[in-house]
């Protein structure tokens, strides 16, 4: 088991849909929306494997619109 | 040198030194004959060691104007000097300046041209300087000095200007003012302004949130076109309170006279000369000397122009201040336009000939 | 463990630095920019600087940074962001002052000024985006445009003997006894970036303690100029532009 628990949020009105964060995600917790828009027109990214978080930041870190918080427990 | 007496100095020096008197907080400039003693002055004055001022040679005009737009930008008392091939390259500057309405001022010791021209004097710069000169709709307050204690004065009246209306202004002599020399009295040594005095006085300027006040932003640029012409709007505004109130011009035996002689720097140094010589010989010739070239001074040469029946313009161009001069009298007397180009500078007697040439009744006062 | 135990404020380790402000950026998805600004306004803030940074802007797609970090800012004539940023820090040395400049900017129209601030020494910081064309006006080729590569103003890719040879400026700026520390970096990877933080805040510790110029270009995608979704443009950068331009440290003398 991984050593930390991790969950994201996505500021999904600053999100672009790039898909920048889906790829750099180790562990394949994202991806885009795949029917839903924001207001501007965009796929925007989501949780779609959420357990699979372990707060790692690589989708912060990427991400060129800074949409994305990222979170953390220790698993215990 | 010494520091409140009268001393004798370049036009150019004085320039520099007044700069320094002023409390200046900048210099950026480029060598180019005939005013790279501006700079030479000012390195040998070491101001840096005295007020703190920052004096530092650039690698082009290009970068000067540059250096002097972001130091204006600052709220700091900035400036440059250049001659005509110069002041050319600094034209992009100019306008971005005057649509970030910042105050700055820029030197023109006026060599001929065009081109690499030749780097002796001349006036041709006057349409570059009074029309715009960059692109877009922009004026620059430009004062014209004659004497080298102007060329001294107009340094802080320079900078007087450009900080109450957040405007450029430029000097715009010619070689022959900044290379001759003359007596000055150079004004009390004045403190540089501290960082919070700046703060205080230009709260747009860029120096940081100290504080965390909200940022500040010097910018050109604004893509809504409703918004960009609002700044035009402003800018416009501003420019008609400086033409309300800030024209100058000196006049030398005006009342009565029957003909006018307009000329404005060196020009006029020598139309006074061949005013002179025109009284002696019984022609009543006055002289208006544009102080300020924008705005140009309208109003006093309205009045002196009213009643004489010929005004010449004699210029170190082919003819450009004259139209402002025509268009400030509606025509309705003759003007008359004579110029020498090339770096050659006319005697008086030769602008009192021109005179006489131009209008026949005076042919037989030969 | 449900989400809404661990989405907590007090298990939040990482968020949009406040210095990068509410606005949308105008950038198109994917690009390098948004990296960048976001780590600018992260190292600001970290070293809490922003009462005395100065950024200058560029004319190019950063024109607009200003709108979006929240310290104060010039916008310079094209080129000119150097020029600007040495009379900036000569009349204010206690600031930190950086430019912000793509690649036409600082090593086409502002070569001559890139150069001589870097060999007076300003101690100034200098970001470099280096994406191989000129994103604002449309994708044209630019100076650091890759041999073969196309551009709207270069269709059929770049030919040595019609448009010259790619300019790799930093090497050269690296040579110059002015400059403390030249790197090139990128923003491609998650290690990517945290290297680039890196440089940057060493680049502005370096402006605050006036050690010389400091350089950190940063090699950059561009996928609508190159019209490649953002991962394609990634792939793209680092199998043609880090042979041209490898990623490192090309000079660190800031000690």
């Amino acid at each position: 088991m991984a050593k930390f628990r991790g969950a994201i949020t996505v500021n999904e009105e600053r999100c672009k849909g790039c898909n920048l964060c889906v790829a750099a995600c180790p562990t394949g917790v994202l991806a885009l929306q795949a029917r839903e828009v924001n207001n501007r027109g965009y796929h925007y990214a989501y949780m779609a494997n959420a357990e699979a978080c372990i707060a790692c930041m690589s989708c912060a870190l990427v991400c060129p619109d800074a949409c994305i918080e990222v979170y953390r427990v220790e698993n215990k | 040198m010494s520091k409140d007496k009268v001393t004798l100095m370049k036009g150019n020096e004085a320039l520099a030194m007044a700069a320094i008197r002023y409390g200046a907080d900048g210099y950026f400039g480029y060598p180019i004959t005939p005013q790279s003693e501006v700079l030479e002055c000012l390195e040998a004055e070491m101001p840096w060691e005295s007020t703190g001022m920052v004096v530092l040679q650039a690698e082009s005009e290009v970068a000067a104007i540059n250096m002097v737009y972001a130091g204006a930008s600052c709220g700091k008392a900035v400036f440059t000097s250049t001659s005509s091939p110069g002041f050319s390259l600094m034209q992009e500057g100019m306008s971005y300046m005057a649509a970030s309405e910042v105050p700055a001022l820029v030197i023109n010791v006026m060599r001929g041209g065009p081109g690499l021209g030749t780097i002796h004097p001349s006036q041709a710069d006057y349409f570059q300087a009074c029309k715009g000169g960059g692109h877009g709709d922009y004026h620059a307050i430009v004062l014209a000095p004659s004497s080298v204690q102007e060329m001294a004065d107009f340094v802080g009246l320079g900078w007087d200007l450009a900080f109450k209306y957040r405007c450029v202004s430029l000097i715009l002599a010619d070689g022959l003012v900044g290379q001759m020399m003359e007596k000055v009295t150079l004004a009390e040594q004045r403190p540089r302004r501290t960082e919070q005095q700046i703060r205080e006085q230009c709260p747009w300027a860029v120096n940081g949130r100290q504080g965390m006040r909200p940022k500040n932003i010097v910018t050109s640029l604004e893509l809504d076109d409703d918004k960009m012409e609002a700044n035009n709007l402003r800018f416009q505004a501003t420019y008609r309170v400086i033409e309300a109130n800030e024209q100058r011009a000196e006049t030398v035996n005006v009342d009565g006279c029957d003909y006018l002689m307009v000329a404005f720097g060196s020009m006029a140094r020598i139309c006074m000369k061949a005013i002179e010589i025109a009284a002696e010989r019984g022609i009543k010739v006055g002289l208006v000397r544009p102080i300020t070239l924008w705005p140009f001074p309208v109003d006093k040469l309205r009045d002196a122009a009213r009643s004489v029946k010929g005004i010449l313009v004699p210029e170190l161009s082919a003819g450009q201040m004259i139209e402002d001069v025509r268009l400030a009298l509606d025509c309705v007397v003759p003007v008359v336009h004579y110029g020498r180009m090339g770096g050659n500078v006319p005697t008086p007697d030769e602008i009192l000939n021109a005179l006489t040439n131009s209008f026949p009744e005076l042919q037989n006062s030969k | 463990m449900e989400l809404n135990e661990i989405i907590r404020p007090e298990n939040r380790i990482y968020a949009k630095p406040a210095l990068l402000n509410e606005a949308h950026m105008h950038y198109c998805p994917g690009c390098s920019h948004g990296v960048v600004h976001k780590l600018v306004a992260e190292v600001i803030e970290e070293m809490g600087a922003a009462e005395y940074s100065i950024g200058i802007s560029p004319v190019g797609c950063a024109v607009f940074a200003y709108n979006y970090i929240d310290i104060d800012w010039l916008e310079a004539a094209h080129g000119r962001a150097t020029a600007m940023a040495t009379a900036v820090k000569r009349l204010m040395p206690d600031k930190l002052v950086f430019t912000y400049q793509g690649d036409g900017d600082f090593a086409a129209i502002g070569t001559c000024e890139s150069i001589h601030a870097c060999n007076r020494g300003e101690n100034i910081a200098i970001i470099f985006i280096n994406n191989a064309i000129y994103g604002m006006t449309g994708g044209q080729m630019a100076p650091t445009t890759l041999l073969g590569q196309p551009t709207a103003t270069c269709p059929y890719g770049r030919r040595a003997d019609l448009n010259g040879y790619p300019l790799s400026i930093t090497p050269l700026l690296s040579q110059l006894d002015g400059t403390c520390y030249v790197t090139r970096q990128s923003v491609h990877t998650p290690g990517a970036v945290r290297k680039t933080r890196a440089a940057l805040k060493r680049a502005f510790e370096n402006s605050i303690a006036c050690r010389g110029t400091s350089v950190v270009e940063v090699v950059s995608t561009c996928n609508s100029g190159w019209k490649m979704a953002p991962e394609r443009a990634n792939e793209w950068m680092v199998e043609h532009m880090f042979e041209k331009y490898p990623l490192g440290d090309l000079k660190v003398n800031d000690k």
